[in-house]
Formats: C-alpha cells, structure tokens, sequence
C-alpha cells in the first residue's frame, strides 16, 4: 500500500514552469487518470512524483517519506512506472526484458530467485504477452511491445505503478484489455496512474481523475465531475458531447471552441 | 537468434587467451624450436633463448593480454552506458588522450621524476577527455553527436602528441608519433607490466561490477533511474573505471583502436545480447584478439615492424563502418 502526497510541487523545465504549485493525494486502490491538453505538465508531473526530474519547490511524500531523503532503490520497489513511448537500445529476448523489473529487489550480484520468475511469469501472464517470452522485443508490433513493456513495469510487484500514456499505439481492443489490467491492479489495493488522452476510456475505467492545465490540476475528483461542458471547454478549448450510455460517459469532441 | 549466452562462450574464450599467449611464446622475429621453449618453461635453457623468451616474449604477451582485456571491456562498457555500438575508447578519443597524457609525462622528464607520474598523467588526461565527451555529447542519444563530439577530442588529443614530439629534442620524434597514435607493444619490458595491471585490474573491477546499470539503461535513463539506479553513481564509476583502466593500458602501449569495437561486436551475437552479458566475453575475447593480432605484426614480414593499431585499424573499420551504414537511417 503507498500513499503519494504532493505538497506546493513545483517544477522547471529550463525558464519554462511545467509544474506549478500541484496539491494532490493519491491513495491505494484508486485507479487515478490525469488528463490534459499537450503540455499542460502532466508527464512533468508524475517524473517529479518519482523524483526522476528536479522539482524547483514543495514537496512529495510517499508514504509519509520525504521523497527527497529515499533512495532511488526505495522509490523504485514502492513505485514502477511505466515511461511514454519507450525505446528500447539493445535487442533483448522478451522475457529478459520483463526480467528487468526485478532489479531493484536484487542485491549487488545475486542472480534471479526462483520468487523473482514467479513474478516475471505472472507479469507476463497479466499483460497477455506469456506466448511472446522468448521473442526479441525490438521485433515486435507496437501493440506487443507496450504490453511487454507493461509487464516489465508489473514485473516490479510495487505497490503502486505509474504509467504515462500506456495506450498509445494500441488497438482499441488491447487499450481495453490494458484498462481493464490496470483497474484490476487497483482493485487489489494497488495505487494506479495512468496519464491518459482518451476522455472516453478515462471516463469509464478510472475512479478518479485529474485535469491539469498549465501545470497545475484545475479539475479533481470523480469522472463525470472532471468532464463538464464548461472545463473541456475551457482546458482543451474544444466543445463536447458527454453522455451517460448505461453505466459509462462518452465524450465526444464536436469542435474547437479557440485554437 | 538465441536469446541465451552459449554455454561454451566463456571457457572457449579462456582456452583461446591461452593458446594465444603460448602463440605469443612460441613465435617471434627469431625462431626457437619447441624443444629449447619447453627447456626455458621447464626451469633450464640455454642463456639466448632465455633471454628472448623471459625477457622480451613474456613481458610483451603479459601486456598484449592485459591491455587487449581493459580495451575489450571498456568498449563494452562504454557501449552498453552510452546505448551506442560504435562507441568505443580509441573513437571516443579516451585513448589519445590518455597516451597526450603518457607522451606529456616521458617528454617534460616527469615520468624520470616519479615512476607513478606517467601512469597518472595518462589517467588524468583519460579522465579529461571522457568527461569532455559526455559534457558534449550531453544526455543525446544520436550516434552522430557522440562520434563528432569523440573525433573532435582524439583529434585534438592527437594533435597534442604531434606537437609535445614535434618540440622535444628526440631526433627519432616522428617514430614516437606513431607509436603513440597507433599503439605498440615492441620493446616492453616488466616495468611496464607493473604499470598497466595494477591500473587495469582497478578499472576492470569498477566496470565488471555495473553490469546491472548498464542493463537497466535500456530503458533509456529514466527507465533505469525509475528501477532504482542512480545515475550520478553511475556515470562516476564509469568515467573512472575508463579512465583508470584505459589510461593505464594506454600509458604502455599507446592508443590502440577498435580492440573495443571488434570484439563486442563478436561477442554479443553468442549471449542474450545484453549489456551485461557481453561485458565478461568482451574482456577476455579482447585479450585474445591484441594478443593474435601482436603475433600477426612480428609475423608479417615488412622491413620495421608493422603498428598494432595498424592491425587493429584494419579490422575494425569495417567493424565501424557496417555500424554507421546501419545507424545512418536513424539520424
């Protein structure tokens, strides 16, 4: 169980504010979309979350702990995370790839545990890419490799997972097979986040969701709270029609309201 | 394409670094029969053959063992830190400015001054260059950025060694030049064995223990630092672990090329091809190859003895330039 708390988070690209001034409380079990215009900072902000970029104020705390004072080793068991568009450099077999979630529970030069496979094979089981274990994960179709990449981050066995974009290059199919993981996570007491650009799908996966513009979260709180007429318009600049069909919002972009 | 390391890969490796180094025994400029060899092995022998064996032969094959293993093993290293297979300490300009740093100390009499001057200088002008490297070629991962970024440093390192020769009273200056440029092991004695071990071992030792970071960058640096590396670290040890290792191999050899390039490119295709497992074959596969390639110069019958880095240039150009014409469609 991890709890991330942000405090006055705030973040500089170079002169340019990504992060402004983000109060936010992520807690276990929730599966937590943040969603955004491009550039509204939301990739910024879950890297400061981890501590993978410098924060120019305020604090993170992750269960209570300055994130500051853990190591990158302590960070890296309570949160994986999952990074947008990955490359990958060098031609790994899949299941070695996966493997590399296990790194920060290994010590100096121990070798895999029969606990560690446990968890790579179950990973690959989750993700659906079991049949593609002995693959070379540069030769895969885009699909495959995210999921591949899903399982290496699920591989980690973190109490919480962060994932930025994570159905980018999907088909609709797996974006629904990949949601439904993630749900599943956070139905297990996981903490999940997920950076997304499908309105529709975080509408109707996510428990929660956070609408940031220009670096702070303007909109918090359940789906169909978030997703008004007035903050699509006033974020994205677009009009929209929600509707509620049966138990799940869609949100249907209309048009441009400014550009 | 096997995804495992082949299970004969090490001790092949290790039994090919042993008929290499009693190759480099047994052949030489002055032919000795096996039976006056196994007399100096055994303890006896006459006075000749003892000299050319234990004087000129061992020392030289200590030395192309030894120097061939920090320079396959920095490759390696360097590869797998820097996600590129074209990098490498000779084309990242390490190498010469590591010997800019032996030349400065044999020519201005620092290295008569102390015996650790020479070895020093050369870590210290090793350490130089890399940092230089990864201050221009910053967090990028374009090959084309990283190789401009390494000719300009071995260029200038390189001109460095013309210009110290060029000044010095040495009438055989233009001889020296190319020793140093080009790498050589003709004429070493034990005293530069105790130089380069002590230096590799320590450089060896800082690179064989990162395997695990070079794995995790991958996924790129902040994939790696979200699986709990810490990069600064890292990239510390790196630099050091080069610098100490190749500035001390340099120091006695001068700058041999593309050991670093040739042998992880041979190496990788037998194990799961990451940057780990490559890391210990690239070691011993790059003691084996200086060490062939040191019998191939006194074999080869030219008028002065041909140039290890001549050797080494020659088979890893191609090396390279099969890596270029690869990469050139992601620029």
């Amino acid at each position: 169980m991890v709890t991330i708390r942000a405090q006055g988070l705030s973040v500089r690209l170079g002169r340019h504010p990504a992060v402004n001034d983000a109060d936010l409380l992520l807690e276990p079990g929730e599966l937590v979309g943040i969603i955004g215009p491009n550039g509204a900072g939301k990739s910024t902000l879950i890297r400061a979350l981890l501590g993978l970029v410098g924060r120019s104020g305020g604090t993170v705390l992750i269960d209570g702990d300055d994130s500051a004072r853990l190591s990158r080793r302590e960070i890296a068991r309570r949160i994986a995370y999952l990074p947008q568009g990955q490359t990958l450099h060098w031609p790994l077999a899949v299941e070695r790839l996966v493997a590399l979630g296990r790194l920060p529970h290994l010590g100096p030069l121990s070798r895999l545990s029969a606990q560690d496979e446990a968890h790579v094979d179950a990973a690959l089981t989750r993700a659906d890419v079991l049949h593609l274990k002995g693959r070379v994960a540069t030769e895969l179709s885009g699909g495959e490799r995210a999921r591949v990449l899903l399982a290496r981050a699920l591989a980690v066995g973190a109490p919480a997972l962060i994932a930025d974009e994570p159905l980018a290059a999907l088909d609709p199919g797996h974006q629904i097979d990949v949601m439904d993981l993630l749900r599943a996570e956070a139905r297990a007491g996981s903490l999940v986040v997920a950076v997304l650009h499908d309105l529709s799908m975080a509408a109707r996966y996510c428990d929660r969701l956070v609408l940031m513009e220009r670096g702070s979260p303007v909109a918090d709180g359940a789906p169909l709270d978030v997703l008004t007429e007035g903050n699509l318009a006033r974020v994205y600049g677009i009009s929209a029609r929600i509707e509620t069909n049966g138990d799940w919002p869609l949100v249907l972009p209309t048009g441009r309201t400014r550009s | 394409m096997s995804a495992r390391r082949h299970p004969l890969l090490i001790p092949a490796l290790i039994a090919s670094a042993l008929l290499a180094a009693l190759a480099s025994l047994a052949l030489g400029a002055v032919p000795l029969s096996p039976a006056r060899i196994l007399a100096v092995l055994g303890g006896g022998g006459d006075d000749v053959a003892r000299a050319i064996l234990l004087d000129l032969r061992l020392p030289r094959m200590l030395l192309g063992l030894i120097v061939g293993a920090m320079l396959g093993l920095a490759g390696a290293a360097l590869q797998g830190y820097l996600r590129n297979p074209l990098a490498e300490p000779s084309v990242l300009g390490a190498s010469n400015c590591a010997a800019l740093g032996a030349v400065g100390a044999l020519y201005f009499g620092l290295a008569q001054a102390h015996p650790l001057a020479l070895p020093a200088l050369a870590i210290m002008t090793g350490l130089i260059g890399i940092g230089a490297l990864f201050l221009l070629a910053g967090p990028a991962e374009s090959p084309l950025t990283l190789i401009l970024a390494g000719i300009a440093i071995a260029t200038l390192a390189g001109a460095g060694i013309s210009l110290s020769l060029n000044l010095s009273p040495n009438p055989f200056a233009a001889m020296e030049i190319m020793s140093w440029l080009m790498g050589s092991l003709e004429n070493r004695a034990y005293g530069h064995v105790w130089i380069a071990l002590p230096c590799v071992a320590m450089g060896a030792a800082l690179l064989l223990g990162d395997g695990r970071t070079l794995d995790a960058l991958t996924l790129g640096e902040d994939g790696a630092q979200a699986l709990g590396i810490d990069l600064r670290w890292a990239r510390i040890r790196l630099m050091l672990g080069v610098a100490i290792g190749v500035g001390g191999a340099v120091a006695v050899s001068g700058a041999i090329g593309f050991v670093g390039l040739i042998v992880p490119h041979l190496v990788r295709p037998l194990t799961d091809r990451s940057p780990s497992a490559i890391l210990l074959p690239s070691m011993l596969g790059g003691a084996v190859l200086l060490t062939l390639a040191d019998i191939g110069v006194r074999l080869i019958p030219t008028s002065s003895e041909l140039k290890l880095g001549v050797l080494t240039a020659l088979l890893g150009v191609p090396v390279f330039l099969m890596h270029l014409m690869r990469e050139r469609r992601l620029w």
